[in-house]
């Protein structure tokens, strides 16, 4: 049998304790963050050493098998659900810091060290590791190079790819890759933002060198009420357009706030439609100076209440409801489905009216957090899987907003990845060139097509059979043709 | 003509050129001729000698006998879209540096990563393709840090749309920031999508004598404070300071650390001179770039160097023949900016592993190598 023979061949260059193959060890592994996705791998690896995955690559290769690479499991698009008869790679156990250089400000990680710990570690020197994502205390740093994850902070200070310096990796025949590296510039294509968000399709990482950055000596964030989520949207704009670029630019809707509300009590305003929490950290003056602007340009906006964090205790609490969200979904809902398009600001208003008007259409109740700032929607579609056809109407419910999304000239998702979950939408967004384009870059580094497949880029062949109908960037296909 | 019709001008250049298996040489106002493995209008090869060397390449250069027929990508032009409080400007190629730079500015904002223009005004597809940033690169970012999207024209004359004009997109490969420093090898860059960001409130210059060695632990102490840096360069036995931000922070940082303020004038003359790479040193018939981690202790180099990007740049004026395994034992690379270059090529060689993956990607996109030949690696 396929299974024991290639449990054998990899036993051979790992511990007896590195490869799981009884049922019951592999079912733990059979889903990501997104648990609507259910796949048991054939077997899982969990090497501890860098020479160790390269072993799991090279037997890997030579058998001809697929390898899904697997950080914390937090991912929200299926990016590691495993592949039926492949080999899921866990780099769980690569988990140590390699170095904190205070000085050079950076820190040397293994893929498997959690994304908090790393701002915990570099604490006693006053630096911290800027992206932060809502899953920081569980997601794994290589996780993240993989999915170029995002954060609350991200408008001020990057996501992934912009605090990433270098990493090293295999590709999918065993050779080391060292891309990056201490030094700013490097001569050659820029091969890092190639593996930054490839989703675990071009190398497998086993370490990266990320950017360190000194924690700001003061953080305040103002609570803003609006009496209706289009002020609330336009609000967003006028601070922008005021120059000021804020540490944090969150919106919560009214159903939003509801839910966390009783969770976390962080004190939002339960009768606004929907608020604002926009946060400025820097120098104590500059921080009074930045607060009092953003007062008055959201007074101006029509806010109808404002209140500024006295303490660093209160500022944690009024992140607290939005860093819940997600969870506070899942306890008035016995499922949630989070989107993750991303549109130009100015469209948030019409992207908001349509959403409503399709939880009409789908029977569905949906709760909206934001990423106001950067235009990163995660609306939230409750629904019960249970209950037949509930899921069935989530994911077209999921998969409008999508199209909408990329009509309004955005993009189908900012900052979870494509994964499983969005594979039709992609056909939706890019053309056959594009993703020929995106297949000729795998294959420049996995011609076997062994790394992740199925995932992230949808075939011609896939894309023919979901969108015989369907719209590329708002044309219709052969728009020269009547229809009926 | 229009836009479109310039466009599809260009994709029946490039499809014929993939047909003939001609190669093309992609080029906009010609401020980067000097740059690249093949470059034109270099002093010390045969082309004319030109007071500064950034001057772009004669006519006559251009079209040499044997010469690579030129792509003029200048036509194609305009700016697309800027909504200011987007932050996010679209323009097509050949749109002069100057205009989007001049449009920003009437809005309050500007693009942080500081491009070189090289005394000239190069175009914004131009600027992109090289990705070279200004001294604000450690601390706003680099030109790909701000690419949000590009399209590619490619080798069949097919348009692509990467990434996006969003903030966050990660919806397929980047191939927008892949584009950002290919020197055009993988086919022509036609519009691109930049973030842009306000202007700082309050930017303010300061002077402090101090040797190169203290300088350059001097800007990584600072950079691990909560400071509003924005500039660190030393030359000559001076460091100089940028500061950028609030009015406040910036007051609050000249107090704590001191030195002698820099009037307006000479603070621009500076920091333009060391953007554009028109200080006194970029005459010098030979010129090393070696890109370095910041926190290098001074290179066992001759000369002294000048430093730029808080210690991670530095330029120098004189080469030995171990000059690249000195940039690698420090942890960077070196490149021949000016001035005849080693057998190994103008730029640092490009580790194995990373050399097979950029054929293989160079071999993908531009299969009859069209391109740009020869202008990133020799024969590539």
């Amino acid at each position: 049998m396929r299974q024991s023979e290639i449990a054998a061949a990899l036993r051979q260059g790992l511990p007896a304790d590195c490869v799981l193959s009884r049922d019951e060890e592999l079912r733990p592994y059979e889903c990501d963050g997104l648990s609507v996705f259910r796949q048991k791998p054939m077997l899982v690896v969990l090497p501890r050493t860098e020479d160790e995955v390269r072993q799991v690559l090279i037997t890997c290769r030579r058998l001809e098998v697929p390898v899904v690479a697997r950080g914390a499991g937090t991912g929200l698009s299926g990016g590691s659900t495993p592949h039926a008869s492949g080999v899921l790679l866990s780099l769980a156990r690569l988990n140590r810091i390699l170095e904190i250089d205070p000085v050079a400000r950076i820190a040397r990680l293994e893929p498997g060290v959690r994304n908090l710990k790393v701002s915990e570690a570099a604490a006693p020197h006053g630096l911290y590791y800027a992206p932060d994502p809502s899953s920081q205390i569980a997601c794994s740093i290589g996780g993240n190079v993989a999915e170029n994850s995002g954060g609350v902070h991200c408008l001020k200070y990057g996501l992934t790819v912009h605090n990433v310096l270098g990493v090293r990796g295999f590709t999918v025949d065993g050779d080391l890759v060292e891309i990056g590296g201490r030094a700013p510039d490097h001569p050659g294509l820029d091969l890092l933002a190639l593996v930054i968000g490839s989703e675990g399709l071009l190398v497998v990482v086993t370490e990266v060198t990320v950017k360190l950055v000194p924690r700001p000596q003061l953080a305040r964030v103002v609570m803003a009420s609006f009496a209706d989520v289009q002020s609330a949207g336009n609000a967003v704009a006028a601070i922008i357009a005021a120059g000021i670029i804020p540490a944090g630019l969150e919106m919560m809707d009214r159903k939003a706030t509801a839910a966390v509300e009783p969770f976390v009590n962080a004190g939002y305003d339960l009768s606004a439609e929907a608020i604002l929490l926009a946060e400025a950290d820097g120098t104590p003056e500059e921080v009074t100076d930045q607060i009092a602007e953003i007062e008055k340009v959201l007074q101006a906006a029509g806010a109808t209440a404002l209140v500024v964090s006295s303490c660093e205790a209160e500022r944690l609490r009024f992140w607290s409801g939005r860093k819940n969200a997600f969870p506070a979904a899942g306890r008035v809902s016995p499922d949630y489905y989070c989107m993750d398009g991303t549109i130009p600001r100015k469209n948030l208003g019409p992207m908001l009216k349509a959403i409503e008007d399709m939880e009409t259409r789908y029977s569905l109740r949906c709760m909206n957090v934001f990423h106001a700032g950067d235009g990163n929607l995660h609306p939230l579609i409750l629904f019960d899987a249970n209950t037949p056809g509930e899921w069935d109407r989530a994911d077209r419910f999921g998969a409008e907003i999508l199209e909408l999304c990329v009509r309004l000239g955005g993009t189908i998702t900012g900052e979870h990845g494509v994964g499983i979950e969005k594979i039709n939408s992609m056909c939706v967004q890019f053309s056959d060139a594009e993703r020929a384009a995106f297949f000729n870059v795998k294959a420049a580094f996995d011609a076997t097509g062994l790394l992740n497949p199925g995932k992230a880029i949808p075939t011609l062949t896939r894309c023919a059979e979901y969108g015989k109908m369907h719209v590329h960037a708002g044309a219709l296909p052969h728009a020269d043709l009547p229809r009926f | 003509m229009d836009a479109q019709s310039t466009l599809n001008e260009l994709r029946e250049r490039v499809m014929a050129a993939h047909q003939q298996r001609h190669p093309l040489r992609l080029r906009g106002a010609g401020t980067k001729d000097f740059y690249g493995e093949n470059a034109f209008g270099d002093r010390s090869a045969d082309a004319p000698q030109t007071p500064r060397g950034n001057a772009p390449a004669s006519a006559a250069t251009l079209q040499a006998p044997g010469a690579v027929p030129v792509l003029d990508l200048r036509p194609y032009r305009g700016i697309v879209d800027y909504e200011p409080s987007e932050l996010v400007i679209t323009a097509r190629c050949g749109t002069p540096l100057s205009e989007i730079e001049a449009a920003l500015a009437e809005r309050g904002q500007f693009l942080a990563f500081e491009p070189p223009a090289f005394g000239g005004d190069p175009t914004i597809g131009g600027v992109i393709a090289a990705g070279l940033s200004g001294p604000r690169r450690m601390y706003a970012g680099a030109a790909r840090d701000f690419v949000l999207g590009a399209t590619l024209l490619d080798a069949h004359g097919d348009i692509l749309r990467f990434g996006g004009q969003v903030m966050k997109n990660v919806a397929g490969f980047d191939v927008s920031r892949l584009l950002c420093g290919s020197l055009g090898i993988l086919g022509v860059i036609t519009e691109v999508s930049l973030k842009v960001l306000p202007r700082p409130r309050a930017e303010e210059t300061l002077r402090l004598e101090m040797p190169a060695r203290q300088a350059v632990e001097a800007f990584n102490r600072w950079s691990g404070q909560p400071l509003p840096l924005s500039g660190a360069a030393w030359w000559d036995g001076v460091a100089w300071i940028r500061l950028s931000g609030a009015a406040s922070a910036v007051s609050a940082a000249r107090e704590r650390l001191g030195g002698e303020p820099v009037d307006p004038t000479a603070t621009t003359q500076w920091w333009n001179a060391l953007r554009h790479c028109t200080h006194p040193i970029f005459e010098s018939n030979t010129l090393w770039r070696l890109s370095v981690p910041d926190t290098a202790p001074p290179l066992a180099l001759p000369n002294q160097p000048l430093i730029d990007w808080g210690g991670a740049l530095r330029w120098y004026t004189a080469a030995p023949s171990d000059i690249r395994s000195i940039a690698s034992a420090a942890g960077g690379t070196a490149m021949c900016w000016r001035g005849v270059p080693p057998a190994s090529g103008r730029f640092h060689p490009l580790q194995p592993t990373i050399a097979t993956l950029t054929r293989r990607l160079k071999d993908r996109f531009d299969p009859h190598g069209i391109f740009n030949p020869g202008r990133m690696i020799a024969g590539l």
